[in-house]
């Protein structure tokens, strides 16, 4: 947690030299707070006092970055436990498992499909972070086998996961100008692991079964000089992840408890345990294997997850022409959400049927918020066709309306008396059948 | 290392609710179902005694559903034809609730009488033991209609009648007054919208007990996130002490899940979406469960698998561990 005015203003020389260019220590400690000024712009805080200082300026959750050829991967430094009060920032990295019993055939389609996965949402390209390596037979050449096979295939980063440190040490061998991340250290290796951390600069898994062992080893562990720390606590259910991942959230960001201060790590075998791992904390999480039909639905769940509420995602209000549509096609109307822009968009042009769709400015809002929010009204909807000009594009005024708000259809015929109002389905998945039968 | 671990000390509780009636008080279930009364954020089990669980209802149609994805259907088979046989076989797959979701329309595409509603009723009330939930099919003036013939024939059996929406509330509120019954209020993912029809329902006289409110949701994919800030919102706010927002929770997941595409449709969607069927439950459970840990008390859903899932979900999320 960072420190208030007075508590840095304790920290000062309190001489009010105004060699900061403020008058006196406390507008300067008061501006400090405020992160408006760089504490160098004080010459004569103690070494003391400028430790303190810096410290308590680091995030309390450790940013932790792991990157190979150009993916870059950024965990961390997340201020809130629930996404309203400000936003989750830093989304989890999803990995996958491979291990070292799998024949090379095998091996090679996993590590192609992994890495050629894109699937588009919202006009998003989401896609997998990397791999999970696992040492299953504890055989140096095996494990080194498995890197190089998925080196050249895929740059995507890497976990190497082993508790043996001459495992980890051979993959980290054959791998150059990359940071990943190895899995693990515990009560009994942590020493060797530690060292194979700070000597290849690679961000180091930590993992305990209490939050108290974990507060101890990684105390130990930042002593020898390695600070890239991911936490795995082993947990049993939902339940006891759920409660170890917000004791740690908690400690970290209300008291500033910096031995847990890092992201978290979690080892999914079940839709359940990932979902809560997106929804409830982890900085990286890991499937047991890869399946395009969870793998979706989880980056989607990620992406919803850490959308910043203050922003939702909008599209620039307008009229957009889809499947070429000429003067006589209809006029479809909707609001600026991005997920209701995309969801219509999306079904008009999977049906082939060109039309105009008009894109309202609903302050972002989705047909039914919009609505309830007096920002999807009869007004609206003849400002905004009124302010495109559609009417100059088209031979025949005819308009269709989201089911959802039928109601409007009265209003909107008194607003716009020369269109031919007409009611769509409620919901995009029924656009096509519409278009096809009623248009 | 000893740890000392932040705990919230919150003012408030969520009211605990009770549906459904047994003989000895008036009505014919074989249990009744308690939600609400937490006084900590879901499944904080560390900070303070978590007394009843989330449960899944799971939702049912007065005769077969064509609308409904061919997926759902393959799953249920023919016990679709049947209210009072579906919700047996809801039962069996260990329903806590059923939810009979009232079509607009009767067998033979006629608009549903109250004859046939009752009717569907009282099938499904004669068939299971477990609580039940009666919705309309979301017209004003038939949702009056039916529910209050609904309401009537089961007085005293403490059933939910929904759904109560601004423009829309009196007359179903009136006869769960008059008939011992319980309600849903439902407004559009927003903390006052829901606060406010909560006090319209109240003010009229229906006690704080007798109203489960949805917030509403949107499928993964298409605002949850909204349905879950919101619902953590109102959660906290009840946490907090505010009255009107100390209401169990009741969402409709299965609802939400089941029309998107990703759903409903299985052919000439990208490969990336990956198997149909997998897919499509996934989409229903990772709906209802992240909905559970924001704060739902009552899941609605569709597809068995993911009835069995949610199920295991909820039994993990209520172990108390060290």
């Amino acid at each position: 947690m960072a420190l208030s005015g007075i508590q840095i203003y304790k920290l000062l020389p309190q001489t009010n030299c105004k060699e900061c260019g403020y008058p006196t220590c406390l507008a300067f400690a008061m501006k400090l707070a405020a992160k408006q000024v760089e504490l160098t712009s004080c010459p004569y805080v103690s070494e003391e006092s400028k430790v303190q200082l810096e410290e308590s300026s680091a995030p309390p959750i450790r940013l932790i970055t792991i990157k190979s050829g150009h993916h870059e991967l950024k965990v961390g430094n997340e201020v809130v436990l629930f996404r309203h009060e400000k936003t989750f920032l830093n989304k989890p990295g999803l990995f996958i498992t491979v291990d070292d019993n799998l024949s090379n055939d095998q091996l090679m389609e996993i590590v192609k499909q992994v890495d050629s996965y894109k699937v588009n949402y919202v006009g998003i390209e989401l896609e997998v972070d990397g791999f999970a390596v696992l040492s299953k037979t504890d055989d140096e050449k095996k494990f080194c086998e498995v890197i190089s096979t998925i080196r050249n295939v895929s740059q995507k980063p890497l976990i190497f996961i082993s508790k043996n440190p001459k495992i980890i040490e051979a993959g980290l061998e054959i791998i150059s100008n990359e940071v990943c991340m190895i899995s693990s250290a515990n009560s009994t290796n942590w020493e060797e692991m530690a060292a194979l951390a700070k000597t290849h600069k690679a961000v180091l898994v930590v993992e305990t079964e209490t939050i108290e062992q974990m507060a101890e080893l990684t105390e130990k562990i930042k002593a020898t000089g390695v600070e890239d720390i991911v936490l795995a606590i082993s947990a049993s259910d939902l339940s006891s992840n759920l409660s170890q991942q917000t004791k740690i959230r908690k400690l970290a960001l209300k008291n500033n408890f910096k031995p847990l201060g890092y992201p978290t790590i979690v080892y999914a075998s079940s839709v359940t345990t990932a979902t809560q791992a997106i929804t409830k904390y982890a900085g990286f999480l890991v499937l047991e294997k890869f399946s395009p039909a969870l793998v979706y639905p989880l980056l989607v769940l990620r992406q919803n997850i850490y959308t910043d509420p203050q922003k939702p995602i909008q599209v620039q209000p307008g009229v957009y022409e889809i499947n070429n549509p000429k003067p006589e096609d209809p006029v479809l109307i909707t609001t600026n959400f991005s997920i209701t822009y995309f969801s219509v968009a999306n079904e008009v042009e999977g049906s082939g049927l060109p039309a105009w769709l008009v894109v309202a400015d609903a302050e972002g809002m989705s047909v039914l918020t919009a609505w309830a929010a007096g920002k999807f009204d009869a007004e609206r909807i003849a400002k905004s066709i009124k302010g495109f000009n559609i009417a100059e594009k088209v031979t025949r005024k005819r308009m269709v309306l989201p089911g959802h708000v039928a109601v409007l259809s009265g209003e909107l015929e008194a607003e716009l008396p020369d269109w031919e109002i007409r009611v769509g389905p409620r919901e995009a998945v029924d656009i096509p059948k519409y278009l096809k039968q009623a248009i | 290392m000893q740890i000392d671990i932040p705990k919230d000390k919150w003012q408030g509780a969520v009211r605990t609710i009770t549906i459904g009636a047994t003989s000895n008080d008036g009505g014919s279930r074989q249990k009744t179902i308690k939600i609400g009364g937490q006084k900590t954020m879901p499944f904080m089990h560390f900070e303070n005694e978590i007394p009843h669980r989330p449960v899944v209802a799971v939702e049912i149609k007065d005769h077969r559903p064509n609308d409904w994805s061919p997926l759902l259907l393959e799953a249920w088979k023919d016990v679709v034809d049947d209210p009072g046989i579906w919700a047996k076989a809801a039962e069996e797959l260990g329903a806590d609730l059923i939810v009979l979701a009232l079509s607009a329309t009767g067998k033979e595409g006629n608009p549903i009488t109250p004859e046939e509603a009752i009717s569907a009723t009282r099938s499904v009330l004669e068939s299971t033991g477990v609580p039940l939930i009666v919705e309309g099919p979301g017209q004003v003036e038939l949702d009056n209609v039916v529910l209050v013939a609904i309401a009537e024939e089961t007085k005293g059996e403490k059933l939910v009648l929904g759904i109560c929406e601004d423009n829309n509330y009196r007359t179903i509120v009136a006869t769960a007054m008059a008939n011992e019954h319980l309600v849903i209020a439902r407004t559009a993912m927003d903390v006052n919208l829901a606060k406010q029809l909560n006090i319209l329902v109240s003010d009229m006289g229906l006690p704080l007990d007798r109203i489960i409110m949805d917030p509403t949701t949107g499928a993964l994919g298409y605002g949850i996130e909204y349905g879950f800030s919101v619902m953590e919102r109102l959660r906290l706010a009840a946490l907090q002490g505010d009255n009107m927002t100390q209401l169990p929770m009741i969402v409709t997941p299965g609802y939400e899940a089941w029309k998107t595409k990703e759903s409903k449709v299985g052919v000439g969607v990208p490969e990336s979406w990956g198997d149909w069927l997998e897919r499509a439950i996934n989409w229903e459970v990772i709906t209802a469960t992240t909905l559970i840990e924001s704060g739902a008390d009552i899941v609605v859903l569709r597809h068995p698998e993911s009835i069995k899932i949610v199920k295991n979900a909820i039994d993990e999320l209520m172990t108390v561990s060290a």
